[in-house]
């Protein structure tokens, strides 16, 4: 479909916009703008229906299933949306006086306090925005605790696993720490001689997703976080995989020290395409000290922010963090009180039941009772009958699924990572069953059904070859590229991995 | 709990196909020792009509703009978001959909975020736009992360008139990063490009702000040919909505433009969700962080949209990633679009002239001591009060009108100063109410 640049002409708008009698102001010559910006050019009839075809070549968890593993898609309620348009939330000046701010800060130290219950750990920062950003803000901390102690210079060193979040090694390069990989085991745990062997006194702590990518809990949880804590490090909990364990087993009596949340995974704030998420950071009470500024804080009736924090990393995001998501987390979690564990337990009941039906079809790399996601193979597909991973994702369009993450973790050839949620009825889990079921058959009877696919969605295959190669990242107006002209092929980049 | 389908019927059904005999034992693989026994510590359940009204309740507490007539800005705007932004938004299609690593289901997100980096290169003058950042502090993290590499520098230069948070993220950062942050006080109100220019040598980068956190219009040309006279990378933290009026950073040397897009399509929200916006010269567009969208073809040589450059991000090159950012602002940057597409180039002038007349208006009106003489302003601009300026804002909420921002907060010696900002939703009859309160309070 054309681009909204291509639909603009000139001298249509949508805008009309208040004019007051006043005299114009001056803008400085050497400042004004020469040419104005190629903005379209529509008016609102012609907006509205381009954005809402837009979103029709779109699939949202609205749409239909979306077993994205290690994202978790959820169904989103939607009070929340209600909810965050409440003048009183989205009309609220983030420099309001604190007096005129009582209800926004008294959401978030009622959040604060819940994800510390939830966590097992006592104090709290909403500041980051993102699970990614929890992780650098997390390892900031770590730093800081450290150079606190004395021991700054020495722990120069974070561990993390060869299952992990790419998010994990890249936050690592980010805070200036070096990296350490330990292996997993046979089991899908971690490798316990391996991590033995590579702890030491510059270490400065874990990195760790529990259950992990592959859906897997660490049955020895508790030695690895003697093994840290022994050398005087500390254990970093990454919440990505929060949502099989909530009431169920607590990161903080696990033994992790800092923990974050992704706040749009586990507590249903939606995932916008691909944000806005939220990565609040939980931290046992040595690490409280160094949390980012301000602090929500209570003193009697009144809450207020502090920002007389004298070891604190700083600010890692403006102002207070994203006030919205907290709302529609906040929201989600009141709706189920202390019943949230029925949430876990349901998310971890849909992915064994999806795993029983799938595991003759697909191979198991490790034949454990999964959690709230777990990762099936394709490699025997592709050795029998040349079929990839990514031809059974593409095929599964074709049934009307969102494919799950494919050829993550990396430890998984032809891997499918998939996150069913406790959102899903039966009946819904049965039909992904039987669409994963009537792939693995056409697989080997006309396997040229998943190399074609998907034949139902707006576009084929695309060739993302020719995307990095030719870099066409705007619409360049007059000048814009033909490129159908050049003969596409279907080159997909085959790391894929969802979170 | 209305969120949750399984009957009973379904559970035993499941649980036999998985052959266990309980959901307990569905969790037999944590150790005892850290299962957690007993009910978690958190207030009972609300229905949904409950938790309306709980809610309700907090946002009651709240004084936000529609009660308190508001001039406060300092980098969060009460610019007028339009009705087709909320639909859009509010598309399930868009709302529920994840970040599009398989573009035949994304189709409508990836054109959409193609679109949005467009109009950013349109507003900034740059060739290439990432996906969106977090905000207007952390895509200032970012840059300097882009330049360090680019020039293989490690000193930061910062404008002080580059609004403080903005600041701190960076030098928050800046420890894991490696870098040397240094600061070049104001002069008047504003940048003196000389002074810029000596703090620049060996510098990877230069980032101040236009107009800057007074609210003042730097002499953006000249501030960026201080920075490429020492070789380091000039970057302009900007407002969106001034760029119908204000010359493009990219037409005045400027290799990259960053800022905080919540006045163009966000709500206020009490400060997020929100977007930063990262754009950049053609150079620096295989160093950028975050996600980009490309353009390219399908087996059948259509046309269609894909995240691209991957190779730049972390669920590809991990430890040698150019940033960690996975999930970014998508939703936000997308309203950004739409606001966009609804003001089109004669709406985003039109907004920019009236804020400036009603600036200069507000600024002849209040007939205060401006803090800066002899300079130019945006929207914003502060002026002496002759009082602590948290007790005007404390007299002149109880008349009903939020006066602005007490900018001491943030700099010394400005303690008798406000930061009033006004945007188009501000009528001249508003300024003229805050002029009998600030007369009031003032006396």
């Amino acid at each position: 479909m054309d681009l909204i640049y291509e639909k603009s002409r000139p001298g249509r708008r949508a805008s009309t916009l208040p004019r007051y009698d006043l005299p114009a102001a001056e803008v400085p010559a050497e400042l004004r703008r020469a040419e104005p910006p190629r903005l379209p050019e529509l008016a609102e009839p012609e907006i509205v229906r381009h954005f809402t075809e837009l979103s029709t070549r779109n699939f949202g968890i609205d749409t239909g299933f979306y077993p994205l593993g290690s994202c978790t898609m959820k169904h989103n309620p939607r009070v929340n949306e209600r909810l965050v348009m409440l003048p009183g939330f989205k009309d609220l000046h983030p420099c309001q006086e604190e007096d005129g701010a009582q209800g926004a800060l008294e959401l978030m130290w009622r959040l604060q306090e819940i994800l510390q219950e939830v966590a097992g750990l006592h104090a709290c920062s909403l500041q980051p925005a993102a699970g990614s950003q929890g992780e650098l803000t997390g390892l900031m901390l770590m730093r800081a605790y450290f150079e606190d102690i004395g021991e700054g210079e020495q722990r120069d060193t974070i561990i993390t696993v060869d299952t992990a979040h790419g998010t994990n090694p890249a936050s690592v390069t980010m805070s200036g720490y070096k990296l350490e990989k330990v292996a997993t085991d046979a089991r899908g745990n971690l490798d316990v001689d391996d991590l033995r062997a590579k702890v030491n006194e510059r270490t400065a702590g874990l990195m760790l997703t529990n259950p992990s990518t592959l859906g897997l809990f660490d049955e020895h949880i508790e030695e690895v976080a003697a093994i840290f804590h022994d050398a005087g490090s500390l254990l970093y909990y990454d919440g990505a995989n929060l949502n099989a364990v909530c009431g169920i087993s607590r990161p903080g009596d696990m033994g992790f020290d800092i923990v974050h949340i992704n706040l749009h995974k586990t507590f249903s704030q939606p995932h916008g395409g691909g944000g806005p998420g939220g990565g609040p950071i939980v931290v046992r009470e040595k690490l409280e000290p160094f949390l980012p500024v301000p602090a929500v804080v209570r003193d009697g009736d009144e809450f207020r922010l502090d920002h007389d924090r004298p070891k604190s990393i700083g600010k890692v995001r403006g102002f207070t963090g994203p006030f919205g998501v907290f709302v529609r987390s906040y929201a989600y979690i009141r709706a189920y009180g202390p019943a949230l564990r029925e949430m876990s337990e349901v998310a971890v009941l849909n992915a064994n039941y999806l795993l029983a039906r799938l595991r003759d079809a697909y191979d198991l790399p490790y034949d454990r009772l999964c959690m709230h996601e777990f990762v099936l193979s394709a490699r025997r597909l592709k050795r029998e009958h040349g079929v990839s991973a990514l031809d059974v994702a593409k095929r599964l369009m074709d049934y009307g699924y969102h494919p799950p993450t494919i050829y993550f973790p990396l430890v998984v050839p032809e891997a499918l990572m998939i996150e069913p949620t406790e959102t899903e009825p039966k009946e819904r889990l049965d039909g992904f069953v039987d669409a994963m079921l009537a792939i693995a058959r056409e697989a080997a009877e006309s396997p040229e059904l998943l190399h074609e696919a998907p034949t139902t969605r707006p576009v084929r295959r695309l060739d993302e070859v020719k995307a990095a190669k030719r870099a066409v990242v705007k619409y360049g107006f007059e000048e814009h590229p033909d490129l159908s002209g050049e003969a596409g092929e279907a080159r997909q980049l085959e790391a894929q991995k969802g979170a | 709990m209305g969120q949750l389908s399984l009957t009973d019927a379904d559970r035993e059904e499941m649980l036999a196909a998985i052959g266990v005999a309980s959901v307990d034992e569905l969790f037999r693989d944590i150790p005892a020792g850290v299962r957690f026994r007993g009910e978690l510590d958190l207030e009972p359940a609300l229905s949904e009509p409950e938790l309306v009204r709980h809610l309700e309740e907090l946002a009651a507490r709240n004084v936000d703009t529609t009660r308190e007539l508001s001039f406060l800005g300092a980098g969060i705007y009460d610019h007028y978001v339009p009705a087709v932004v909320d639909a859009v938004l509010q598309r399930g299609e868009f709302l529920t959909a994840y970040t599009p690593y398989q573009p035949e289901m994304s189709q409508g997100v990836l054109q959409a975020i193609f679109e949005y980096q467009t109009a950013i290169c349109e507003l900034t003058g740059m060739d290439v736009s990432n996906a969106s950042g977090y905000d207007g502090t952390t895509v200032a993290a970012d840059a300097c992360f882009v330049a360090k590499h680019a020039t293989g520098r490690s000193k930061i230069v910062l404008a002080e008139t580059l609004a403080p948070q903005v600041r701190q993220v960076v030098k928050t950062y800046a420890v894991g990063f490696g870098l040397e942050v240094v600061e070049v006080p104001h002069s008047g109100g504003t940048t003196d490009p000389d002074r810029l220019a000596a703090a620049a040598s060996d510098a990877a980068a230069v980032i101040f702000q236009q107009p800057n956190v007074f609210g003042i219009l730097e002499d953006a040309p000249a501030l960026a040919a201080a920075a490429n006279g020492a070789g380091a990378m000039a970057i302009a933290h900007v407002d969106p909505i001034s760029l119908g009026v204000l010359e493009a950073p990219g037409n005045y040397g400027c290799a990259m433009a960053i800022g905080e897009g919540q006045s163009a399509g966000n709500y206020q929200s009490y400060a997020g969700p929100h977007y930063g916006f990262l754009a950049a010269k053609a150079e620096y567009t295989r160093r950028l962080p975050g996600r980009i969208i490309g353009e390219t073809t399908d087996l059948n040589g259509e046309r269609g949209y894909v995240l691209t450059l991957q190779t730049r991000e972390q669920h590809i090159r991990r430890e040698k990633a150019t940033s960690n950012i996975t999930t970014n602002q998508t939703l936000l940057a997308l309203a950004g679009l739409v606001h966009l597409s609804w003001l089109g180039p004669q709406g985003l002038r039109e907004v920019g002239e009236t804020c400036m007349s009603l600036g200069a208006y507000a600024r002849e009106r209040l007939g205060l001591a401006p803090a800066f003489p002899g300079t130019a302003t945006f929207k914003e601009f502060a002026v002496r009060i002759r009082r602590p300026a948290r007790d005007v804002i404390r007299d002149a909420r109880a008349h009903g009108v939020h006066p602005g921002y007490a900018i001491g907060r943030d700099y010394e010696g400005m303690d008798d100063v406000l930061l009033i900002a006004v945007t188009e939703k501000r009528t001249p009859a508003d300024v003229d109410q805050l002029a009998q309160v600030l007369a009031e309070v003032r006396a």
